[in-house]
C-alpha cells in the first residue's frame, strides 16, 4: 500500500539551534502513530513542519505518492492535512454547527437577493458528521462554552472530518481532559482510523498512544531514535528511548542505499 | 426548538428577555405616572430624540461585537454635520438647486465619513494599535478637522427645504377626511391644521431602515457570522480562513457610517451643522450596547438588543422632563441600569438546551 504521507530528511533549524534532524517518517491510511519524546525532542516542530506552520530547510514531503510543497497551513488544509491544536481553534461565544462551518458557512438566497447562512443545512450536515463518528452533543444549537472538554475536542475533530481531513495531527489531544473525557476521545480516534483517516498523534501521557497507536516514533534531541511496533514494545523500553537510557537503533536511510 | 417544559428554564428564558420587559414597565410607569406620555405625539418624540443615540449604537455594536470600541463616533457626528451643511450652505450659494445641493450634501458627509472609519479600522487591525487608542485618537482629530471646517462657529443659512425633509411626516391624516403621503395635504384650514395628525417621522424612518438593514447583516449574513467569530476567538476566526484584516476595516467603517448619519439626521433635524453635534451621545451609545445585551470584551451583541437599549434610555430620559425631574437625574438612572444590566448578564444562568439528541 502506498503512504498516504512520507516526510523524507527533514531539518529544521531555528538560528543556531537544529530542533529536527534528518528525520523520516511513513504514514498508511487509516494508521495511528505515535510520536513521543520529552519535551523539546522536537515533536512538535516536526508536526509543524508537516502542517505548514515552518518550513524545513531540508528534507522532501510526499502526500498521497505525489511530493508537495507545503508553504502554509491554508494549503495543507486544501490538501487534507488538518491540525487539531490544543486550544482547539473554536469560537466559543458560538453553537456547534457554526463553529463546523466557520469560514466555509453554507449560504442560502433570501427573497432571491441576498445570501443568508442555511442554518438548516449546516445543522443536518453536521448531526451527520457527529453520527457518523458516534459523538452524542445534546443540542447542536448549544454554544461550545456550554460543552465540556471532550465534547469540544470531538467539535473540532469532527469540523476537520467533515471538511475531508485525511491526516489529522493531534498535538496532545487528552491533556486537559478529565479521565472519562480522555477515554471518549481515544474511542474517537479508533473510530477515525477505522474509517481511514491516518491520525499523528502527539502526547505525554504513554497510556494514551499506547492505547491506540499501532506504531511508535521515538525522538530525542531533535533524531528520530527508534520507531517500535506497539504491539511489539513496552512503556519501560520506550520511556528508556525517551530518556536515553536505550540506546536509539534507528538508522537513517540515506537516498544512495535505495 | 426550546423545550420550555420546566419553570425553572421559562424562569430562565424571561430573565434574558428583562430588558424588553423593562422597557415596558418603564413605558406603563411614565405613562402612570406623567402627562400625556403614552401619546402617539410624545411616542414620536421619543424616536426622534433618540436618533443619534440609535444611529450611534447600531454601528457601535458591531464594532463592540468584535471586541472593540469605537470612541471616535462621539465627534464624528459633528465631523459629519458640518461637512454636510457646509458643502449645502456652499452649493446653494454657487447657484445649484436646493434639492442637488441637499442630495449631494448628504451623500459626500456620508462618503467622507466613511475615511476615519477606514483609517481606524487599519490602525486596529494591520498595525495593531488597541481600538481604544485609535479611536480616541480620532476623536479628538474629528473634533478639531470639525471646528477647521467650520471656523469655530456653527453653519447656519442651509437650504430651506431642509425643514420639510427633516421635520417631515410619512403621513398626515385628518381624521375622517384626508390621508396623505409624504407631504402635508394642501388647503387647510387653521381648524383642520391644528387636528391634522402627523405619523412617523421622517428621520425615523431613515433611521429605522438603516437599522434593520444592519440588523439582518449581523443575524443572518456570513458578514455577521464572521463578526461574531472575531469577537469570540479571533485566531479560530482567522485559522478558518476569515480574513480578519479586511473584516476589521468593515466593521470600523460601519460604525462611522452610522455616525455620519448620525451627523446627517442632525443636520435635517436642526438644519445647522455643529462641530460639537452629538458629543455627549456617545457614552449613552455604548451603554445602550452594553444593556442590550453586549459585552465590551466581545462575542456577544444584537442590533435588537442594543435597539432596545437605546428605547429605555430615550424613553427615561423623556419621562423624567414629562414628570419636571431635573435631568441630573437622568444620569444616575442611566447609571444604575448599565450596573443591573451587567449584573443579570453576569449572573443569569444560560438556557442550555437538551432537546433533540443526535
Amino acid at each position: 500500500m502506498e503512504p498516504l504521507l512520507e516526510v523524507k530528511n527533514i531539518t529544521k533549524r531555528f538560528g543556531g539551534l537544529t530542533a529536527v534532524d534528518n528525520v523520516s517518517m511513513k504514514i498508511y491510511p487509516g494508521e495511528v502513530i505515535g510520536i513521543l519524546g520529552d519535551n523539546g525532542a522536537g515533536k512538535s516542530t516536526l508536526i509543524k513542519v508537516i502542517s505548514g506552520v515552518h518550513h524545513a530547510e531540508v528534507g522532501q514531503t510526499f502526500f498521497e505518492g505525489r511530493r508537495v510543497k507545503i508553504n502554509n497551513t491554508m494549503e495543507a488544509l486544501k490538501i487534507g492535512i488538518e491540525t487539531i491544536y490544543q486550544d482547539l481553534a473554536l469560537a466559543e461565544n458560538m453553537n456547534v454547527y457554526s463553529n463546523i462551518f466557520l469560514g466555509r458557512e453554507k449560504l442560502k438566497k433570501f427573497l432571491g437577493l441576498v445570501d443568508v447562512l442555511d442554518h438548516e443545512y449546516m445543522h443536518s450536515e453536521s448531526k451527520k458528521v457527529l453520527n457518523r463518528l458516534e459523538i452524542k452533543i445534546p443540542s447542536l444549537k448549544n454554544k461550545i462554552r456550554n460543552l465540556s472538554g471532550g465534547q469540544r475536542q470531538a467539535v473540532a475533530i469532527s469540523r476537520s472530518i467533515y471538511w475531508n481531513a485525511k491526516l489529522l495531527i493531534m498535538d496532545e489531544p487528552t491533556a486537559a481532559l478529565g479521565v472519562a473525557e480522555q477515554k471518549k476521545v481515544l474511542n474517537l480516534v479508533k473510530t477515525l482510523s477505522s474509517q481511514g483517516v491516518s491520525i499523528i498523534m502527539i502526547s505525554h501521557q504513554l497510556h494514551d498512544v499506547f492505547s491506540v497507536a499501532t506504531r511508535l516514533i521515538i525522538m530525542r534531541r531533535a533524531k528520530k531514535v527508534a520507531e517500535r511496533i506497539t504491539k511489539k514494545t513496552s512503556a519501560d523500553e520506550v520511556v528508556g528511548l525517551i530518556v536515553g537510557s536505550l540506546p536509539g537503533d534507528y538508522i537513517e536511510d540515506s537516498e544512495e542505499k535505495r | 426548538m426550546i423545550n420550555y417544559d420546566k419553570p425553572k428554564e421559562i424562569g430562565i428564558s424571561i430573565l434574558r428577555k428583562w430588558i424588553f420587559i423593562f422597557l415596558v414597565g418603564e413605558i406603563i410607569f411614565f405613562s402612570i405616572a406623567g402627562t400625556n406620555y403614552f401619546s402617539l405625539k410624545n411616542i414620536q418624540n421619543i424616536l426622534v430624540s433618540s436618533t443619534t443615540v440609535l444611529l450611534l449604537a447600531t454601528g457601535e455594536t458591531f464594532v463592540i461585537i468584535t471586541g472593540g470600541i469605537d470612541l471616535s463616533v462621539g465627534f464624528m457626528v459633528g465631523f459629519s454635520s458640518v461637512v454636510c451643511a457646509k458643502i449645502m450652505v456652499n452649493l446653494e450659494a454657487a447657484g445649484f438647486s436646493q434639492l442637488l445641493a441637499i442630495t449631494i450634501g448628504i451623500l459626500a458627509a456620508l462618503l467622507v465619513g466613511l475615511i476615519p472609519g477606514f483609517i481606524n479600522g487599519f490602525l486596529v487591525a494591520k498595525l495593531r494599535v488597541p481600538s481604544f487608542i485609535a479611536t480616541f485618537g480620532m476623536y479628538g482629530i474629528a473634533y478639531g478637522f470639525a471646528e477647521i471646517i467650520c471656523n469655530n462657529v456653527p453653519v447656519h443659512n442651509l437650504p430651506t427645504s431642509l425643514g420639510s425633509l427633516g421635520h417631515g411626516y410619512l403621513f398626515y391624516w385628518l381624521p375622517g377626511k384626508i390621508f396623505s403621503f409624504l407631504s402635508k395635504p394642501e388647503n387647510l384650514t387653521r381648524e383642520e391644521l391644528k387636528h391634522l395628525v402627523s405619523i412617523i417621522p421622517n428621520v425615523t424612518v431613515i433611521t429605522f431602515i438603516f437599522i434593520a438593514i444592519f440588523a439582518f447583516i449581523l443575524a443572518k449574513t456570513k458578514f455577521g457570522q464572521h463578526t461574531y467569530a472575531i469577537g469570540g476567538n479571533i485566531n479560530a476566526a482567522e485559522r478558518a480562513g476569515v480574513n480578519i484584516e479586511v473584516h476589521l476595516i468593515k466593521v470600523y467603517m460601519i460604525s462611522s457610517f452610522f455616525a455620519s448619519l448620525a451627523g446627517v439626521m442632525y443636520v435635517l433635524q436642526f438644519i445647522t451643522g455643529r462641530a460639537p453635534a452629538g458629543s455627549a451621545r456617545l457614552i449613552d451609545a455604548v451603554v445602550a450596547v452594553v444593556i442590550g445585551g453586549a459585552s465590551l470584551s466581545g462575542g456577544k451583541g444584537t442590533v435588537m438588543g442594543t435597539f432596545i437599549g437605546a428605547m429605555i434610555i430615550g424613553a427615561l430620559e423623556i419621562g423624567l422632563v414629562n414628570l419636571s425631574v431635573p435631568t441630573y437625574n437622568l444620569h444616575i438612572a442611566v447609571g444604575c441600569i448599565l450596573i443591573f444590566a451587567v449584573l443579570i448578564d453576569q449572573f443569569s444562568p444560560e438556557l442550555i438546551q437538551t432537546e433533540g439528541e443526535i
